[in-house]
């Protein structure tokens, strides 16, 4: 009896037990690898969290600047002591304004205006752009010489950093670039109300500066859009027809296979190079200007092109072959089957490709800097012709400036970039869901 | 009113099909898939206003000729075409005559219901519209209509025409499809296994509905099953290894066939 039930039993225990711990083990691999996935994800997310938190730290300050509000007098004996201005209104705008500006400020702190090393102190607390902009005050309405109006001068970088707590103010006098006596000033004005911060517009408006606190991105800004449209306006129907011809009417060959691989090759090849290329080419050999975001543009559309060739390769070929059928079926021509339905059905991932292509070229620094777009342009270029920078190569010079203040604007200028990329990335997905719904 | 009886009009057709001329003439027709070989010289005459069901195992090349009657073997890189094919006397690989008509003639319904993601009525109005087949509004809609009430369809979505064609169920995906070939008005339908992703009760439908379409069209239909081909057409052809075996009248190929081969593959002895 026992000979018979006993193995029978351990058939069936072993049996059960195999099973139990290849079910066990299955169940851990599988447990094991959604924590690596977990792992995977949250060390991402760590990082951009990281790199989020240090640039909106450090940058979220750009967007405020110390302004100091004051009543000016615009004496007539320092701006226009022959009054000759209805002669010879060019005069104006060599005064000297920053003395006027001095005074202002050494009249409200009850400084005398004899004691020299007092008035260089004074000097320092305000931003040397005064002197534009009095000047542009001056000469837009003359009328205001020998009143006192109540201006808001730009405070100076040093004093900006200090009022927002960025200079450490522990270490001895003499290795700080803000002395006691001004820090006491600053206290004084920031008391009676003169001294405030406030919303930085200058930031976006402006154009380069060696003084932080009257620098800004516009002229990036106009020199990246001026780029952004030249490359969407070039390498979207290039790309898109190049697309349409490769994958549906070349013949599939020797040549066609090449110019594939060196597509693909050419999505590759890093950026400095088309850099080089744009110098010799466009610049060298056509004669475009230098610093022009047209040159920028040209060189970033050849960067962008395999990517949306690649994209929209892609988007075409993952369109179902049963819907190529029907169209052909019915008696569609090919052009009307691609143009009709095959197109319509890959948008989304045509637009995809080409907005990620375009952030891509948005935030490319390497050909910018090659073509001298990494310039000091202090003037709003009029047209694609004129020199400008663009925004990553105004965050690479920022970068690259010793003075306190620029530090927290190349976290706003990489702040405003990344704001742009967001804006983009929307509109990618907006764009997307409209093209679907349509179906 | 002239209202003849079912069988009446079955009987007007067969007579008809008996006295017509071929609507479709195949001599001699090979094709080559690069240097493979698919159809071996291929003799098979389409009879008008009649349903021929292709039959024969899987890679016998039954839908290799069926893409050779309105020539969607040319869509495929390396596919060479040799032999004649007629339509209506015409040989349709003559370089005078323009693919884009004789497709608009011979229209096609593929194996899996491939819908347009589009609405119902873009889906049947495209083929009328890329032919100027229907120039104003009120036409297209008549068109619409008429070939949704041909393929049986018009009852169950004339309150969604707007709606994706995607959204039906597979049987009604199918026969959209065939209204959209019917929109067209060819004269040949190809049918490539049109049921094989169709339940039972949605094949009904659609076999039914050849069965009414063979009054005005000339079908041509592949079919893997046997008894598909008994129930709906007139004429069958049996191919097997890209040969021809046999074609005759459906009833007697079911009943009494010539070849040996067909009658085992009816019997399901291969296949």
């Amino acid at each position: 009896m026992t000979d018979v039930v006993t193995p029978a039993a351990g058939v069936a225990g072993t049996r059960a037990t195999r099973r139990d711990i290849g079910i066990k083990r299955r169940y851990a691999a599988e447990r094991r690898f959604r924590t690596y996935g977990l792992a995977a994800i949250s060390f991402g997310l760590i990082f951009l969290a990281l790199l989020l938190w240090s640039v909106f730290s450090k940058g979220y300050t750009a967007f405020q600047q110390s302004m100091i509000t004051i009543p000016v007098e615009f004496s007539e004996q320092i701006i226009d002591p022959d009054n000759e201005r209805a002669t010879n209104p060019r005069g104006l705008a060599t005064a000297n304004y920053p003395l006027v500006a001095r005074n202002a400020l050494a009249k409200v702190l009850g400084v005398s205006p004899d004691d020299r090393p007092a008035m260089r102190d004074v000097n320092g607390l305000i931003s040397d752009s005064v002197r534009g902009q009095l000047r542009d005050m001056v000469v837009s309405n003359p009328s205001v010489i020998g009143t006192t109006q109540n201006v808001a001068l730009l405070a100076s970088g040093n004093i900006d950093s200090a009022l927002k707590g960025q200079v450490d103010l522990t270490v001895t006098e003499q290795s700080r670039r803000i002395n006691d006596r001004q820090l006491g000033w600053m206290n004084q004005l920031m008391e009676s109300g003169a001294l405030a911060k406030e919303w930085n517009a200058g930031i976006f408006i402006n154009g380069a500066s060696s003084r932080p606190e009257a620098a800004g991105v516009g002229v990036a800004i106009i020199g990246s859009f001026y780029m952004m449209l030249i490359v969407l306006v070039l390498s979207l129907p290039i790309g898109v027809a190049a697309s349409i011809y490769l994958e549906e009417f070349a013949p599939k060959n020797r040549l066609t296979d090449l110019i594939e691989v060196n597509i693909n090759n050419l999505a590759a090849v890093p950026s400095i190079v088309y850099g080089l290329l744009g110098l010799s080419v466009f610049i060298n050999f056509m004669g475009a200007p230098r610093s022009a975001s047209l040159v920028g543009g040209l060189v970033l559309t050849l960067m962008t092109l395999p990517t949306i060739i690649i994209a929209t390769r892609a988007a075409l070929k993952a369109v179902p072959p049963s819907i190529r059928a029907a169209a052909l079926g019915l008696g569609a021509s090919k052009m009307q089957t691609i143009f009709h339905h095959v197109l319509p059905l890959a948008m989304p991932g045509i637009l995809t490709g080409t907005i990620i292509g375009l952030a891509h070229a948005l935030g490319e620094t390497a050909p910018l800097l090659l073509i001298g777009m990494v310039a000091f342009v202090a003037n709003y270029p009029t047209t694609p012709l004129d020199p400008s920078t663009a925004l990553p190569v105004q965050i690479y010079m920022w970068a690259n400036e010793a003075e306190r203040a620029f530090v927290e604007r190349t976290s706003g200028a990489i702040i405003i970039l990344l704001l742009f990329l967001i804006a983009m990335n929307v509109g990618a997905i907006l764009l997307r869901r409209r093209f679907e719904r349509r179906w | 009113m002239n209202m003849m009886s079912e069988a009446a009009v079955e009987k007007a057709l067969d007579q008809k099909m008996n006295d017509a001329s071929h609507k479709m003439v195949g001599k001699d027709v090979s094709v080559y898939y690069g240097d493979k070989r698919a159809l071996f010289d291929v003799n098979l005459n389409v009879r008008e206003n009649t349903v021929t069901a292709l039959i024969g195992p899987s890679g016998c090349g039954k839908s290799t000729f069926l893409r050779c009657l309105n020539r969607m073997n040319d869509t495929i890189d390396n596919c060479r075409v040799t032999g004649k094919i007629t339509l209506d006397s015409e040989d349709i690989y003559d370089p005078a005559i323009d693919v884009v008509e004789l497709r608009a003639r011979v229209g096609m319904v593929f194996q899996k219901p491939n819908p347009f993601p589009k609405s119902i009525y873009e889906n049947v109005s495209y083929g009328p519209r890329i032919h100027g087949l229907a120039k104003s509004k009120a036409d297209v809609d008549q068109v619409v209509e008429s070939s949704l009430q041909k393929a049986g369809l018009w009852n169950e979505v004339k309150d969604r025409l707007h709606e994706s064609g995607t959204g039906l169920s597979g049987g009604q995906q199918q026969r959209l499809c065939i209204a959209r070939a019917v929109a067209v008005s060819p004269e040949v339908i190809l049918m490539d296994e049109p049921c094989s992703a169709l339940d039972p009760i949605a094949t009904a439908k659609v076999e039914e509905l050849i069965h009414e379409l063979r009054a005005n069209f000339t079908i041509v239909i592949v079919t893997h099953s046997m008894q598909q081909a008994a129930r709906v057409s007139q004429r069958t052809a049996m191919f097997h290894l890209g040969n021809l075996v046999e074609e005759n009248d459906t009833d007697k190929m079911f009943t009494n066939p010539d070849d040996q081969r067909t009658q085992d593959y009816i019997m399901g002895r291969f296949g």
